[in-house]
């Protein structure tokens, strides 16, 4: 009963557990991951834009609804990159209405299924219509308000979206906070960068020197201006690898980009607007145009470029941002650098704007912020559009990738630093000098500027830029055009975060001169490992145009600020400054010159640091809970099992001396087999008992319940007088033998016995070894390993084992298996003696012949019950019955009835069986006689083997 | 005896047989000695808690060859991925900033790479291997038996085997980053540990560094062997209980691989396997190491509890 009892709890056990894991990964899956519902809304929303608000757009446009329960909400409004429609930025719209934002998306000015031409984030065009966007928001009812026509509204975007998201959160009150990202502060210089100034440089980590008359970015501002005409978007597709992304051959950020990125035929304007066909300028406004092919032609910009970029620029306006911004910019990212970042950082921070920066993997030339860092622009809009979760805070936040990789393991750390160091208030940028080494060197600019060096490739960043580590490989520079200047090895490594500085001297040679336009340089920060392999982090090149320098040959003095980077640079490593004069990527003068290049005394390169911890210090909670709680319940299992055992001795006096009692012993096994039933015997001192029975009686499961391996389904099994569980200590007094010997293979006999002897915990001089081994009689193969050894050999030193330590209860089953005849007999003999000294023996057999022969005492077995126990003799002999073979068994027993005393005869054949009751045989045999029946034999009724040997019988063997 | 002695390899059942003067003495013995007994019903001398002592223990197991083997090839394996990494280093512009390069910087990067190509397999069969192994092995053998009825109590028996093969494979993780380390420092110098995320750390920092490595790696593979642990009183058959948890482990591996599964993929038990890489930085991140701490600790402590049940309430058959 109590097997089945526990076989239900077992089953109740494992139901609890499943129902348990069920409803809890239900619940888990139900709780975030699972897209929630978006519904979509698409509309033409109709705006008037341009000076004097005069010019009608139609701007096609998308509203994303979250479930209605969680209606009204605040919005979020996304607008798209250069090149793009409200399509290109579907997902991330799904996903922040997914979160319970309301999310308008729209096709701006000039792109996708809107009218209207391209004005660059004019505040007049494009800013104008984005604010007739809040105001048509403000008008929805699912939106939530802040006062009448003002909605709660929130503006993200990336690029030319990012850049839209500045100007218009600095031109709109109502706009409550913005993330902006890769994109830039000021469109002039990150088309025309001049990096090399007379003046201080700020001190934010990755500030430029942003000075006038900048170099043309001529492969750069081409993309940005094909993509404008339906060439395809400028911005990445892929997401930057983060932190456990797993590395699996570069190729998930990014790869090829979509050949078709408006899939509903707005790739040609006019087949749906109607306006402009694809001439020279597109969808273009013609000042837009005419600026454009002004700098490409001449590689210059005119003040009134100049000034229509700025116009259009963030810049303008970050002086006017107070709202909480989150500026996100690409480590990776040729076009819009780290500058652009930090640069908007400081304008706003100076404006009185909370602002918190995250640079991460990737960037124009990298990828798009990868979903971890979604999550967190998320979060962002949670916090400080709907007060939920966390504060995001103000800090710095900073993706390193390491510079050795390592297969399948994460590749990306993130350092957090409390606040964007030189901001308004805070502590300056640190920066640490490193002492650079070179002559002062002459590289000369070829005519046509060509060859030219190779820093990246814009037009390709999406594909190799999809593996940081090739980008950053394929830069050339040519001899004689590039000065160096070279650190020593670094002791330690060194974690450059954002734009290095450096003073330079840069001399005309009086042989070829500067061209009118003065000197322009290209300058750039390698890690040079100690193999001679350089990389150049970031692709990054700092263009320089050093206006005026002297026919004499005199030196102008300039401080160059390096491209913002991040790269860890390894013990052993070096840093490399190399000056050129050519770029593929830039517009370079035509015509042949020569500079003198070098560096002022005690040259050192100031690099940017920013020290912070990873982000999340300190192990978490919940998991230390965890354990304390897993090990406090292997504490209270160990406690009540130690319990269990203590409570589970059971001694009884009286059979203090009896080796063993067999009770009402009962072995059901779970499919209904009954192995042994209702058995019950007892083994006094001194006996050699004989459990006899066919195979599968059950002698070897009931030995198996007296050794406790085997748990009885009922009845219980005394050794002198302790109860018998697995384990108990009364098992000490039992040498045990039982279905064939069990060995390590590897070791000898002798070391088997010995190991088995040391596990006893048991005195050494208790075991009698040299008697043990002299009874195996194993000879020198006691040195052997047991592997090697016959059945015959491994029977009798298990024999030998059992007998270790002299037991008071030996317990062998089928002990001359596989034994011969004179082994057999020796055997016998060993027992029999054994038992002479006030031992007990227990031999099991299914041999008559042999229990007869080695036993005193039997009990016969079979089918689990007990068939017959006693002396061997008495049960032999049966009493006094006799069978008398007789001519004629009628008479015979006519006869015997008639005797005194006797009783019980039966009629069997040509046999007659009677119980003599103590008459002596002759006397029956007497009487036969004189009644004249013939007599053939007369012998003791063999009752037992009639009844084993019908027994064995029914068993085919 | 009668027949002359043949060739010392075919000794037989024949040659061997007890001497009459063998049972005499063994009757003799058997008179003069009646040992006491104790309150419990056990022999003078037996005591629950002294059976299978760790040192017995210990010895069945080392003098086995799988043992002996198992420690051999940890002590040869940086050996052998220096020679590879020495054949391999022809084409110096290949190197660079890859594999090889951050596995050769230093002596300490060099562990790493050694347990970051151990980590996933290697390790977690030997700790499959001495758990598992450890009573299905004994099962087999048909020995488990005679320990149970000697008696060693059976919580006893598990206990002590697990701490055996604890020790054994606490023994193994420790060998190879400290054969490793000497490796490194040998031919590659005491220099910065540089991890994959570009962190660098001083070679004094790295060697706690190190030894907490070893010690998350030993917490991590508890959930290894208390699987292994519950299919070794399962089974009888060795292989199936070492196989079984190997098969368990890489079926892991695999789910973990599918990124569709996101969160799901944390509570897979292989899920931290490499938590202690960020070990390896000026400023640790403590969260994966403390979060593969606990899930190897829970699923360890499920899986030993298991057993524990399972053994305490099985009927000993083999």
């Amino acid at each position: 009963m109590a097997r089945i009892s526990r076989q239900r709890v077992r089953w109740l056990v494992l139901a609890l557990v499943v129902v348990v894991l069920g409803s809890a990964g239900l619940v888990w899956l139900n709780s975030g991951d699972a897209p929630t519902r978006v519904d979509t809304r698409d509309q033409v929303i109709p705006v008037v834009d341009g000076p004097a608000r005069t010019e009608r757009v139609d701007l096609d446009s998308t509203l994303y609804l979250p479930a209605p329960d969680r209606l009204p909400a605040p919005a979020i409004m996304v607008a798209h990159g250069f090149g793009g429609t409200k399509q290109s930025v579907d997902s991330d719209a799904r996903e922040l209405a997914g979160r319970g934002f309301v999310v308008l998306t729209w096709s701006a000015r000039g792109f996708g299924r809107s009218t209207g031409e391209i004005a660059l984030n004019s505040p007049d065009y494009e800013v104008a219509d984005a604010q007739q966007l809040v105001d048509w928001l403000a008008r929805q009812p699912e939106v939530v308000k802040d006062a009448p026509n003002d909605p709660r509204v929130g503006v993200t975007g990336g690029s030319y979206g990012g850049a839209l998201s500045l100007l218009l959160a600095g031109l709109d009150r109502r706009v409550d906070t913005l993330v902006p990202v890769i994109t830039y502060n000021d469109l002039s210089q990150a088309l025309l960068p001049n990096s090399a100034t007379t003046a201080t440089v700020p001190a934010s980590p990755a500030a430029n020197a942003f000075a006038d008359d900048g170099v043309f970015k001529r492969s750069w501002a081409g993309i940005f201006f094909s993509s404008g005409l339906g060439g395809g978007g400028a911005d990445p597709t892929g997401d930057a690898v983060e932190a456990g992304t797993q590395d699996d051959g570069g190729s998930t950020p990014g790869g090829a980009p979509p050949t078709d990125p408006a899939p509903d035929g707005t790739r040609n304007p006019a087949a749906t607007t109607g306006t402009a066909g694809i001439g020279p300028c597109g969808r273009y406004r013609p000042e837009i145009c005419l600026a454009y092919a002004e700098v490409a032609t001449t590689g210059r910009a005119s003040q009134r470029v100049i000034d229509l970029l700025r116009s259009v620029s963030p810049a303008t306006v970050t002086n006017r941002i107070t709202q909480p911004t989150l500026l996100v910019q690409g480590e990776q990212d040729t076009l819009f650098g780290l500058d652009q970042a930090d640069a908007n950082a400081r304008q706003i921070s100076a404006a009185g704007g909370p602002v918190k920066v995250i640079w991460y993997t990737g960037g124009h030339d990298g990828g798009r912020p990868g979903p971890e860092l979604r999550e967190q622009l998320g979060e962002w809009f949670d916090f400080h559009l709907r007060g939920v979760g966390a504060d995001p805070g103000t800090s710095f936040e900073y993706a390193v990738q390491g510079a050795l990789r390592a297969q399948g393991a994460p590749s990306v750390r993130t350092v957090t630093a409390p606040a964007y160091p030189g901001l308004t208030g805070g502590d300056p940028a640190q920066r640490r000098d490193l002492r650079i080494f070179g002559q002062e060197q002459t590289v000369v600019n070829p005519p046509g500027g060509y060859p030219g060096a190779i820093s990246n490739m814009p037009g390709l960043g999406a594909i190799i830029g999809s593996s940081s580590r090739l980008a950053n490989r394929v830069a050339v520079d040519l001899p004689g055009q590039s000065a160096r200047f070279t650190s020593r090895p670094l002791t330690a490594q060194l974690l450059i975060a954002g734009a290095s500085t450096v003073r330079l001297r840069v001399a005309a040679s009086p042989q070829l001169p500067a061209p009118p336009g003065g000197a322009v340089l290209f300058a750039k920060l390698y890690d040079v490992g100690p193999d001679g392999v350089r990389t150049l982090p970031g692709s990054g090149v700092s263009a320089v145009r050093v206006p005026a320098l002297p026919a004499d040959g005199s030196p102008v003095e300039v401080t160059v600020t390096l491209p913002g980077i991040v790269r860890p640079i390894e013990a052993d490593h070096r840093v490399e400054l190399v000056v050129t004069t050519t770029d593929q990527a830039y517009a370079t003068p035509a015509p042949p010159a020569a500079y003198q290049i070098s560096l002022i005394d005690n040259p050192t390169l100031a690099v940017p640091l920013v020290s912070g911890s990873r982000s999340g210090t300190g192990p978490p909670v919940g998991p230390l809970v965890g354990i304390g709680i897993v090990l406090g319940i292997c504490v209270l299992a160990a406690v009540w099992g130690a319990l269990r055992r203590r409570r589970s001795i059971d001694v009884d006096a009286e059979l203090a001396d009896v080796p063993l009692v067999i009770s009402n012993l009962s072995k059901a096994y779970p499919g209904g087999v009954v192995a042994v039933d209702d058995l019950s015997f007892r083994v006094e001192r001194g006996q050699v008992l004989g459990l006899l029975g066919p195979n599968g009686a059950g002698k070897t499961t009931s030995l198996r319940m007296l050794m406790g391996l085997v748990h009885p389904t009922g009845g219980t099994i005394r050794v002198f007088g302790h109860k018998i569980y697995p384990g108990a200590p009364v098992l000490s007094r039992i040498g045990s033998f039982v279905e064939g010997p069990g060995f390590l293979p590897h070791l000898s006999g002798r070391a088997n016995l010995e190991l088995y002897w040391a596990a006893s915990g048991r005195p050494a001089d208790q075991a009698h070894f040299h008697e043990a081994l002299e009874i195996a009689g194993l000879g020198d193969a006691v040195h052997r390993r047991v592997r090697t050894y016959s059945q015959g050999m491994r029977q009798r030193l298990a024999i030998a084992q059992a007998m270790l330590g002299l037991p008071d209860l030996l317990v062998l089953d089928e002990p001359t298996n596989g034994l011969d005849p004179p082994q057999i007999h020796q055997m016998r003999e060993v027992l029999r003696r054994y038992a002479t000294t006030g031992r007990t023996v227990l031999v099991s057999s299914h041999l008559l012949a042999e229990v007869e022969q080695t036993c005193d005492h039997v009990v016969v077995m079979h089918r689990g019950r007990l068939v017959a126990a006693g002396a061997v003799e008495v049960i032999v002999a049966g009493g006094g019955e006799a069978t008398f073979r007789v001519g004629d068994p009628q008479a015979a027993a006519e006869v015997l009835r008639s005797v005194d005393g006797v009783d019980d005869v039966t009629v069997d054949g040509g046999l007659v069986h009677a119980n003599l009751d103590g008459l002596p045989r002759s006397a029956a045999i007497g009487a036969l006689v004189r009644a004249g029946v013939d007599i053939e034999q007369v012998g003791p009724r063999r009752r037992l083997e009639d009844a084993f040997l019908q027994l064995v019988g029914e068993e085919p063997q | 005896m009668s027949e002359p002695k043949s060739t010392e390899s075919l000794v037989d059942d024949h040659q061997v047989h007890t001497d009459p003067a063998a049972i005499d003495e063994l009757e003799q013995a058997a008179s003069h000695e009646h040992l006491a007994v104790a309150a419990d019903g056990s022999v003078l001398g037996y005591r629950g808690g002294r059976t299978l002592r760790l040192r017995v223990e210990l010895a069945r197991q080392l003098r086995r060859r799988r043992t002996q083997l198992v420690f051999g090839f940890l002590v040869l394996l940086p050996f052998i991925l220096w020679i590879a990494f020495e054949f391999g280093t022809s084409d110096n512009a290949r190197r660079s900033g890859g594999f090889v390069d951050l596995a050769t910087a230093s002596a300490p990067n060099f562990v790493v790479f050694t347990l970051f190509a151990s980590g996933s397999f290697l390790l977690p069969v030997i700790v499959a291997l001495y758990f598992g192994d450890t009573v299905a092995s004994e099962a087999s053998w048909s020995s488990l038996k005679y320990l149970l009825a000697m008696p060693v109590p059976r919580h006893r028996l598990m206990r002590q085997k697990a701490l055996t093969s604890g020790l054994l494979s606490l023994a193994a993780i420790t060998l190879l980053p400290v054969v490793a380390l000497l490796v490194g420092v040998i031919f590659y110098g005491t220099g910065e540990a540089v991890s994959p995320t570009g962190d660098a750390i001083s070679f004094g920092d790295s060697m706690i560094a190190l030894v907490l490595t070893i010690c998350y790696l030993a917490v991590h593979l508890t959930w290894m062997a208390g699987l292994a642990l519950f299919l070794s009183v399962s089974t009888d058959a060795p292989l199936g209980a070492v196989g079984g948890t190997v098969l368990v482990s890489i079926l892991s591996q695999i789910l973990d691989q599918i990124t569709a599964l996101e969160g799901l993929r944390d509570y897979l038990p292989t899920h931290y396997a490499f938590a202690w890489a960020d070990l390896i930085s000026s400023d640790p991140d403590w969260e994966n190491i403390t979060k593969g701490a606990f899930s190897a600790i829970a699923f360890g402590a499920f899986f030993a509890l298991l057993a524990w049940r399972r053994f305490r309430t099985k009927d000993i058959t083999s």
